[in-house]
């Protein structure tokens, strides 16, 4: 009997940190949505944050981005000449790069990236007590350093996936129809006739924001809910890494669901 | 860590190579530049049947693209499809008595309207109405058509059924 009673009480102890966890972090997410105020009038804390996590992550996300889409012009081109239907690798490649794997993409190596950089410096900020210093001084941590990392992701990830897929989308002309044949006039033609901009372009780009929120989001939470050791920080530091790519690749089928699904 | 300037020049290349990616994206991969002379009339036409034809479907005169289709209904008296075209200001000088048709692109490509311009003096205006029309060709009724022909011709052996 008393075996059964262990079992619902670590059942109900788990439950309960669950909900706990879910408690900061939405109450995290509420202190760093109402920051934005103080954040337009001191703009250069967003600024200093761009630069780490958007500026230093534009190499990475620019030679993916062409690497991906010079994939898919080989790929694409393969499978459509065998129907010879050469004229819409365009149309293929911008549509899929648009609507599916340049956000999805660019989220996931963000996530890796600048989530786990952002993870491991408020981590450490807390193991070595600095956040508690900024509280010592009547300085509010969340206000002062999560929340313009927050929005400097948030802005980011739009960003990033539209070079992502702007790139990818070059990468694709340039094998498609430099390495391939086929004809460039098409290629253009075809993406402008069959991509659609408030369908495809905008969902894209909603997509991408909501990816952006989601990865920062997860990734501050970690680093300041995290056990103040080297160990707690590695911990979240991994977390913060598959909680994203679990995060991303399961909203995705979600917003796809509901922007393309009719 | 840079100096603080250089942060910010690298950071403001950052967001105006991002917004330039967005532009690209915008102008040259979707079809915004196409659409955005939003100005235009619009114009309904009446079809028995419009097959495959959808929403923002092109409409063309001479194979030359002078708007889209902006809504397709259904009359529940007459059992006719509606269709409502978008056309480009530009183009003001369409017939009224001009012949509105359903086409498609290539053998199974998507269906578009084709207009072919009448002989009339006045032209159709802003809510006007094509009251010739012709809908798309379905093809199971053109082969059930053509495997008619040849039944009916049974009785003639070894003609070529596509001599006529």
């Amino acid at each position: 009997m008393s075996a059964v009673l262990d079992a619902l009480a670590a059942l109900g102890a788990g439950g309960i940190a669950v909900l706990r966890r879910i408690g900061r972090a939405s109450l995290l997410f509420v202190a760093m949505a109402a920051g934005v105020g103080e954040l337009l009038r001191k703009p250069g804390l967003v600024v200093a944050q761009l630069y780490g996590i958007g500026v230093l992550s534009v190499l990475l996300i620019a030679v993916a981005g062409l690497f991906v889409g010079m994939v898919l012009g080989l790929q694409g081109f393969y499978i459509l000449s065998q129907f010879s239907a050469e004229a819409t690798l365009g149309v293929m490649v911008a549509a899929s790069l648009v609507r599916e794997l340049g956000p999805v993409v660019t989220a996931l190596l963000f996530a890796g990236r600048a989530g786990s950089a952002l993870t491991a410096e408020i981590g450490l900020m807390k193991a070595t007590e600095q956040l508690s210093g900024l509280e010592m001084m009547a300085v509010d941590p969340v206000r002062r350093v999560l929340t313009p990392r927050f929005y400097a992701g948030v802005l980011s990830m739009p960003l990033l996936t539209a070079m992502f897929s702007a790139l990818g989308v070059l990468g694709g002309y340039f094998v498609g129809v430099g390495l391939l044949g086929v004809d460039g006039g098409t290629y253009w033609a075809q993406i402008e006739a069959k991509i659609d901009f408030s369908e495809d372009i905008v969902n894209g780009v909603i997509k991408s924001l909501v990816f952006g929120v989601v990865c920062t989001w997860i990734a501050l939470y970690q680093g300041y809910d995290t056990l103040p050791t080297s160990e707690g920080v590695s911990r979240s530091t991994t977390r913060t890494v598959v909680h994203s790519a679990l995060a991303v690749l399961g909203l995705d089928f979600i917003l796809t669901a509901l922007m393309f699904g009719n | 860590m840079r100096n603080t300037r250089q942060v910010e020049i690298l950071v403001g290349l950052f967001m105006v190579a991002g917004m330039v990616a967005l532009f690209f994206l915008a102008m040259k991969v979707s079809n915004l530049a196409a659409v955005s002379g939003g100005k235009g009339y619009s114009l309904t036409a009446r079809f028995d049947n419009i097959g495959s034809l959808k929403v923002r479907a092109p409409v063309k005169m001479a194979g030359v693209r002078i708007g889209q289709v902006g809504k397709i209904g259904f009359d529940n008296e007459t059992y006719e499809a509606v269709v409502t075209m978008k056309i480009e200001q530009r183009y003001d000088r369409i017939p009224d008595d001009s012949f509105a048709k359903i086409y498609t692109a290539g053998l199974l490509g998507e269906q578009y309207i084709g207009i072919d311009p009448g002989g009339s003096e006045t032209w159709l205006e802003d809510g006007g109405h094509f009251n010739l029309t012709q809908s798309s060709l379905v093809l199971e009724d053109m082969i059930s058509q053509f495997l008619f022909n040849k039944a009916s011709e049974g009785g003639k052996k070894n003609e070529d059924p596509f001599a006529k």
